[in-house]
């Protein structure tokens, strides 16, 4: 290496015309044709006792959803997937179904092809969502109030579920607009045309929800005070914090962290006002990871590098996303962990990294080898963290490896105080944050109505 | 190459396959294409009297589609020919100059009036075809004038109808059975006393495809009205295998000369009911769903099915399944076979357990081991029934014959019948 001249940052908005960007965008994968849908529903064997439905983590009856394609109610196959998550719209584009229901397809050992029931229940609860059809109805008013705080996957299926139960349902948020990782933490190509807020609007179209935003636990929201003026408080905090590299120069501003690119991508009316490096390395190995790698490839980065520290068998991200990021032309670096930056603010960085290893003991380790990679854009995705300071002293809940400790019902250590979603402990996904609100909901309404309650209202 | 040269009822075919009377074969054009196609005959759709003019409606057929098979049955409710009868004879007597080697029988249908009859027989004749084919069958539309159906369904005018036309020409004649009775053996008897050559059957089934249920009419709808219309199709093959069976075993009609109609798609379709007694085979909504295409498969398929059974020509296997069709009650109750899953090939979709438990004989269970679905056949429960086979979209259960070292014992025979002649 030569001496190091102060190279500025070329990181510039516009790199592509806007209809190349529109194209960008657009839906990954095209909506299925009423034909297409047919043809695939045809597929579905039916199975009795169904592997797909068994590996759902909200339980979706996926043959019965599938069956009702089949004979043209597709109305019915979308309610068929909201009883058991209200989020069916946003999982059919989001979910790593890859490795849930389509994994353990049938068809797969025969076919060497799953039924494709991802894009199936995108389908139906289209179907749903365009008929502007509401298929709950409300339960008499119970005057019970429950406060949620965190308007994401969790929280919303947890007040969904209380709302029809008839309990009335109040919903804390700290960012401007409902949705959580929804609305803000997903790619914009898996969430294009509004879908978060049209979900968002169709669940609150059920009555007896509010949505309070811009209140914070912590700030505007104390748990104290939640749990004194509410009969029950669920907690659907998500992951606040995020993880750091550790490393000297960490703070120049071009390392950014991924989660606010991708939600500042998610919030942009416009495009081509988003700047974009000409050099990017993204560091992590995660979805999240994926999701800026690619949304910077496609805003026009000329070159785009992904180095994570250990192989692809070990990467968060599924097949499909390293797929997607090879065929968008981003470069895949495994077995690598950065281990020095250098660059001012304003200037393009100099990223070192060493090559690792797993040593005996199967830990991982530098060999020595070093490269660097020059970059006009930095992006950290390497994890999340739950930031347990805004639950407060004294009577806040108990929390143990990073995470909330909850019951299997979502119940936490202190009464009447539930949780659920990325902020306990479990898979990170938008599927398991609903079936925690949704366990927790039935928690919930179980306590709240003492023992003569309905069993259930799906 | 197996010989696929074939007859029925005198009429000479360089192959079993032909079109049947239908759209297909409506004008020179079309029964050229079949021909240069490969077809071995075909019946010209139905001509009527000349003067009263035919005139279909718009909008005419209706389908019946399961999964991604399209055209599972197809329904229609077209009349005979609309084109003038002098049109269709100039064309008919060309096509058979052209192609003198194939098949060309001509489709009948007038009123029930010996004139009538006597009239158009003379007209045909000119044409120099091998044969006609009357049709008693077409179960709207002319049925309601009085022609078709409304003929087929009384044996007294089959029989008189055949035999107005057997007096008066010397062509070999067909008649056309309609499916819409209660036995097909009262108007086969009567084609056959009428002095018929043969038989065509069966002709399309009366049917209402469905309803639409915005319109609230039935489909094919023209202008929010609907009427039953013929169904033909793959669904309707084992009504018509069944029909022509019961011919080929009937000791009144057996041997009387068939030419099978009905969902005939493939060479198998074809094959099967040749071995009914069929002397050759009519198709219609195959190629109204495929083209005239399809018919080299049918020949090749056939030929190489043949040689490979060791048949030479058609009429060693033709009717060779008669014999074993029986009445139930000739049934071996001693014959028992069992369900067997070959585990390897099942992918564990459950299927034939959910529907032995729940609709028949509890007979296949359903575990998991280490988390592992595993369906097995409870044999001393098992009926031998088929179901689960059949439901199974791996092909992967078979029946397999238990040697109970028992004898044959059919029904008559058996003590537990009370008119056994073995009880006392």
């Amino acid at each position: 290496m030569g001496k190091s001249m102060a190279e500025t940052r070329d990181v510039a908005a516009g790199r592509c015309t806007a209809p190349a960007l529109a194209e960008a965008f657009a839906d990954l994968h095209a909506p299925l044709t009423e034909q297409q849908a047919y043809n695939e529903s045809s597929r579905c064997f039916y199975c009795h006792d169904a592997p797909c439905l068994e590996a759902c983590p909200t339980g979706i009856d996926i043959p019965g959803f599938i069956r009702r394609i089949a004979t043209g109610n597709a109305t019915g196959a979308g309610r068929t997937i909201l009883d058991s998550n209200i989020m069916g719209a946003t999982c059919a584009r989001v979910c790593p179904v890859e490795e849930l229901c389509e994994e353990v397809c049938v068809r797969n050992t025969g076919d060497h092809k799953p039924v494709t029931i991802a894009q199936l229940q995108r389908f139906a609860t289209d179907a749903l969502f365009d008929a502007n059809m509401q298929p709950y109805a409300r339960a008499a008013e119970t005057g019970k109030k429950v406060a949620i705080v965190g308007a994401g996957p969790a929280g919303l299926a947890c007040a969904h579920r209380l709302a029809r139960y008839g309990h009335d349902v109040v919903v804390y948020e700290a960012r401007a607009k409902a949705g959580g990782l929804n609305e803000y933490g997903l790619a914009a190509y898996k969430m294009p045309d509004n879908i978060a807020q049209r979900e968002i609007d169709f669940i609150l179209s059920v009555g007896g929800i509010t949505i309070e935003t811009g209140k914070a636990l912590g700030k505007e929201l104390s748990l104290d005070q939640l749990t004194s003026d509410h009969d029950a408080v669920f907690l659907g905090l998500g992951l606040s914090a995020v993880n750091a590299l550790g490393l000297d120069g960490e703070n120049v501003d071009a390392v950014e962290d991924a989660v606010d690119y991708i939600s500042d991508l998610r919030q942009a009316v416009d495009l081509s006002a988003v700047a974009v490096g000409r050099r990017v390395v993204v560091i992590g190995g995660g979805n999240t990871a994926i999701d800026a790698a690619v949304q910077a490839k496609r805003l026009g980065a000329e070159d785009v590098t992904l180095v994570y520290r250990r192989g692809p068998e070990q990467m968060g991200a599924t097949d499909f996303e390293q797929d997607l990021a090879q065929t968008n032309g981003v470069i895949i670096r495994h077995w690598a962990m950065p281990v020095a930056i250098k660059g001012e603010n304003g200037s393009a960085v100099e990223m070192t990294f060493e090559a690792t290893q797993l040593d005996g003991n199967g830990r991982l380790e530098g060999t020595g080898a070093r490269f660097t990679l020059m970059a006009d854009q930095v992006f950290k995705a390497i994890g999340q963290a739950f930031d347990a300071a805004p639950l407060g002293g004294g009577a806040a809940p108990e929390v143990s490896d990073g995470r909330i400790v909850v019951d299997e019902n979502g119940k936490t250590s202190v009464n009447g105080v539930y949780a659920g979603g990325d902020c306990v402990a479990g898979q990170d996904l938008t599927v398991s944050a609903v079936e925690d609100g949704k366990v927790a909901a039935e928690a919930i309404h179980l306590e709240l109505s003492g023992q003569n309650s309905n069993k259930g209202v799906s | 190459m197996a010989d696929l040269s074939t007859s029925v009822g005198g009429i000479k075919s360089p192959n079993p396959f032909w079109l049947a009377s239908a759209p297909p074969t409506d004008k020179e054009y079309n029964v050229v294409r079949a021909f240069k196609a490969g077809w071995g005959g075909v019946v010209w759709k139905t001509l009527g009297e000349a003067g009263p003019p035919v005139v279909n409606v718009s909008s005419r057929y209706g389908a019946v589609h399961i999964g991604e098979q399209r055209i599972f049955g197809l329904n229609n409710i077209e009349l005979i020919t609309d084109r003038p009868l002098e049109v269709n004879l100039r064309e008919i007597k060309q096509v058979k100059k052209d192609w003198p080697d194939r098949a060309m029988v001509v489709s009948l249908m007038v009123p029930c009036e010996e004139d009538a009859w006597i009239k158009i027989l003379k007209e045909v004749e000119d044409t120099e075809c091998d044969g006609i084919e009357l049709n008693f069958g077409c179960p709207h539309g002319m049925s309601e004038r009085g022609m078709g159906a409304a003929v087929g369904q009384v044996p007294e005018y089959v029989e008189m109808v055949t035999r107005w036309c057997k007096s008066h020409t010397n062509m070999p004649v067909l008649v056309k059975l309609t499916p819409n009775v209660t036995s097909i053996l009262g108007p086969a008897q009567a084609a056959k006393s009428g002095g018929g050559d043969g038989v065509s059957l069966i002709n399309t089934v009366n049917s209402i495809t469905s309803i639409d249920l915005d319109l609230m009419a039935p489909t094919p709808t023209v202008d929010g009205k609907g009427s039953h219309g013929g169904y033909c199709g793959p669904a309707v093959k084992p009504m018509a295998l069944h029909m022509c069976a019961e011919i080929a075993r009937n000791a009144g009609t057996a041997g009387l000369p068939m030419s099978a109609i009905g969902g005939i798609s493939n060479w198998r379709d074809a094959a099967e009911f040749i071995a009914l007694g069929a002397g050759t085979t009519q198709v219609c909504t195959a190629v109204m769903h495929y083209g005239f295409k399809i018919v080299e498969d049918m020949i090749d398929g056939l030929s190489d099915w043949m040689d490979q059974k060791g048949y030479a020509k058609i009429s060693d296997f033709q009717g060779m399944a008669v014999p074993n069709i029986t009445d139930w009650q000739n049934l071996n109750m001693n014959y028992e076979i069992v369900a067997e899953i070959e585990q390897t090939k099942c992918v564990k979709c459950g299927l034939c357990h959910i529907v032995c438990e729940d609709t028949s004989h509890q007979a296949i269970s359903a575990e998991k081991i280490k988390g592992e679905r595993r369906y097995e056949v409870i044999d001393k429960e098992c009926v031998g029934c088929n179901l689960c086979m059949h439901v199974c979209p791996e092909n992967c259960i078979t029946m397999r014959k238990v040697d109970n070292g028992k004898d044959y014992m059919n029904w008559t025979q058996d003590p537990r019948n009370p008119f056994s002649n073995a009880a006392e």
